[in-house]
């Protein structure tokens, strides 16, 4: 029978070894993870941001895939904990020069390196190289930081910290994530997050173009008009539209989307009145959000960033503390 | 050299036999025995299923241009331990096959490896681009048995109408894969739920549809023949039963996968996994089992497709599609047989890669008859063996069934009347 059809993220004891995707996880160690955020969530503001939690420990960034913004909460993340940092932009360097990946893996845990945090343009490469390491009894985790339309997990996690920081409790709440779901991975992290923790109602807003089929099987409502699907939601996740999108067989244009989709504060007034509004950010304002949004009351796009420090504390200190 | 096979369990499913006989086999053919006959050499085949040799419809060997993924030597030998001996091999080499020269060399090197039978099907249009059609009458008379794209779209539909006018002229078949060139090109699995919690991008079935729709009004048209390879869907499947019924000559077949798995066998980005066409539904699934049962489906293919380490181990997305099924074929027909389908399953499995497929590429094989071309395969349908990288001859290691442990194993293979292949006892 199939030999790998074991988790790859949990070892033998049921204990996240590599965080690659929020599926499957058991609302226990998701909430252990917040737990621990929560933890984290006040050294920032000390005099000394630092725990010693990971000295000695080496967390290489492995991105295949530009990102700035992810990379360096990251990175900053690991400095928290008193890691060690490399950073690697590796589209750049060896996988030009014709070194398969799983090579440059094998060499880069040769160096002794503790902690792979993973970035690649194709859904479930962190997978691969998770795979590859359990295979060769190697004791280096795995952070999945986004894997094409896939999975971005330590996103999704940061958005139910911001969400479980402002409502508390999931189980009454209407959810609803508006814009490109069919390319995003941090609207599957979210969904999955969301309906394990016992969200009664998540909803997908998007054109027939933007929604992936499916979509039922995972628990969603789907809406193609936002003003039926904002109606008395409590939080709502905002998506970035990629800039190749905006205009072309999907979308006719960005002024038409902004018109049908954007979040506007006449929008905003259908939900709740104490309605959050999210964004993983970079935002695109007039796109796919009015700034008096962005910039207003209901917005908590900036604790997020803030939060998102905290709960990649929290997942690398865990992992770190797991063994194989 | 005067072989005897003696009480092994013969099914010929061409001329109805499941009975258990004798089989003489002089100077490569099968003759009738007879008082005169004698035996230089006799086999004991008791407890062993004697059938006329595999046809496999579909088979890449790799060469010209591809020999770091396997070579005519490793994938024909693989064909032996697998009982095939008459195979089908598509023309995406390097270079492709359209001229008569290439096609001749790659005959020539069959004939000097001397293994299984090679039938090259020849480019429909040169370089597989499209555009010009190949010279179809001489890629014929150098041993091409149709004409194919491979994986290849045709984009102008023109083309293709006039690839089917001018096929139909000299009576050749043409053996297409329906695929839309647009819709689904560049997804890697299904487009269903999994697809969409994977975050693959997907193949719909419409790919598959559209192109049929494409393809049987061009043979109204044109009434050429037409063979549609490896139909992966229950609506494709639908399409082509109702076009027998309205007489289209069209036939097809299915990789002996697809009999088995579908999109949820990717597991966790299994890339073993990654097939073209893609695995389907379950539901996808069952109607190819059922359309192989009910004649819809005129032969099983191993879609053997030879990919190395360096292009399997990737990121789903990136690795290469394709397994290694030669040797796979036969057990996972006899699979298929076995799960609940009744008495006449067997006969009608071995009736899928024998005289059905043989049939569809106009092959002298197939059969038992008296007077056929003597290639024969003997196996024990209920012995197992496992599915592992050092049990394959092939050079591709690479399937979705590593690990599992199937039934039915190839003990001797003939080819024109000669032992190539006998299974070495297992220690």
């Amino acid at each position: 029978m199939p030999i790998l059809n074991n988790n790859p993220q949990l070892n033998k004891n049921g204990e996240l070894q590599h965080l690659l995707t929020i599926e499957g996880l058991k609302k226990a160690h998701i909430d252990h993870i917040l737990d621990t955020a929560s933890s984290f969530v006040g050294i920032s503001d000390r005099e000394v941001k630092k725990v010693p939690l990971m000295r000695g420990k080496s967390v290489f960034n492995l991105f295949f895939e530009n990102s700035t913004r992810t990379r360096t909460t990251f990175e900053i993340a690991s400095k928290r904990l008193s890691a060690d940092v490399i950073n690697l932009n590796i589209q750049a360097s060896s996988t030009t020069k014709g070194e398969s990946l799983l090579d440059t893996i094998d060499n880069l845990a040769a160096m002794h390196a503790d902690m792979f945090v993973v970035r690649h343009a194709q859904s479930g490469a962190p997978y691969m190289i998770a795979q590859h390491l359990n295979r060769t009894r190697s004791d280096v985790h795995v952070v999945n930081a986004g894997d094409g339309r896939h999975a971005h997990p330590t996103q999704g996690l940061l958005d139910m910290y911001t969400i479980r920081h402002y409502k508390k409790d999931f189980t009454n709440l209407r959810v609803a994530i508006v814009g490109d779901i069919l390319h995003s991975r941090v609207a599957r992290s979210d969904i999955h997050a969301l309906t394990t923790l016992g969200v009664p109602e998540v909803r997908a807003i998007g054109p027939h173009t933007l929604l992936p089929g499916g979509l039922d099987q995972m628990g969603v409502r789907t809406f193609t008009n936002i003003d039926e699907g904002l109606k008395d939601v409590d939080v709502i996740i905002m998506l970035r539209l990629q800039n190749e999108r905006m205009s072309g067989a999907l979308l006719p244009s960005a002024q038409e989307y902004f018109k049908s989709y954007g979040l506007t504060p006449e929008r905003l007034a259908l939900a709740k009145p104490d309605a959050i509004v999210m964004h993983p950010g970079p935002m695109n304002r007039g796109v796919e959000i009015d700034s008096a949004v962005a910039d207003g009351s209901q917005a908590v796009i900036l604790p997020q960033v803030t939060f998102g420090i905290a709960v990649r504390m929290a997942v690398m200190s865990i992992l770190a503390g797991t063994h194989a | 050299m005067n072989i005897h096979i003696k009480n092994g369990r013969v099914i010929d499913p061409a001329n109805g036999i499941d009975a258990v006989q004798d089989l003489f086999i002089a100077d490569g053919k099968i003759v009738a025995g007879g008082a005169d006959f004698t035996a230089q050499h006799s086999i004991d085949a008791n407890g062993l299923v004697v059938a006329p040799g595999l046809v496999d419809l579909s088979a890449r060997l790799r060469e010209p241009g591809y020999e770091f993924k396997a070579t005519l030597e490793s994938e024909l030998q693989a064909a032996l331990q697998g009982g095939v001996t008459s195979l089908v091999c598509p023309p995406d080499t390097d270079p492709v096959l359209d001229e008569p020269g290439l096609v001749e060399m790659l005959k020539h090197r069959a004939r000097i490896v001397d293994q299984a039978n090679v039938h090259p099907l020849g480019a429909l249009t040169v370089g597989l681009k499209g555009k010009a059609l190949t010279e179809m009458a001489e890629l014929t008379e150098a041993g091409c048995v149709g004409f194919a794209q491979a994986e290849e779209p045709i984009l102008d539909t023109t083309v293709l109408l006039r690839a089917l006018q001018y096929a139909k002229t000299f009576g050749f078949t043409v053996w297409l894969r329906p695929q839309d060139p647009h819709i689904g090109r560049g997804g890697v699995a299904h487009s269903g739920p999994l697809a969409s919690r994977l975050g693959l991008s997907g193949v719909p079935v419409m790919s598959e549809t559209i192109a049929l729709h494409t393809i049987f009004e061009l043979v109204r048209a044109t009434g050429a023949r037409v063979h549609l390879c490896r139909i992966s869907s229950a609506a494709g499947l639908d399409l082509i039963r109702a076009a027998k019924k309205e007489g289209l000559p069209v036939t097809c077949d299915v990789g002996v996968h697809h009999l088995h798995l579908t999109d949820a066998d990717i597991g966790f980005f299994d890339s073993n996994a990654r097939l073209t066409p893609p695995l389907r539904s379950s539901r996808d699934r069952d109607a190819i089992c059922a359309a192989v049962l009910d004649d819809t489906v005129d032969a099983i293919c191993s879609d053997h497709t030879p990919v190395d380490d360096d292009e399997k181990l990737l990121p789903f997305g990136e690795a290469s599609p394709g397994a290694t099924g030669l040797e796979l074929l036969l057990s996972l027909s006899l699979k298929w047989a076995q799960e609940g389908r009744g008495a006449g399953a067997l006969t009608q499995a071995i009736a899928k890669l024998t005289h059905g497929a043989a049939r569809i590429a106009g092959l002298d094989a197939g059969t038992l008859s008296v007077g056929a071309a003597a290639d024969v395969v003997l196996f024990d349908p209920d012995a197992r063996w496992m599915v592992e990288g050092r049990a394959l001859a092939s050079q591709g290691k690479h399937t979705p069934f590593l690990g599992y442990e199937l039934a039915g194993q190839v003990m001797t293979t003939i080819v024109r009347g000669r032992v190539a292949y006998s299974r070495k006892p297992s220690n």
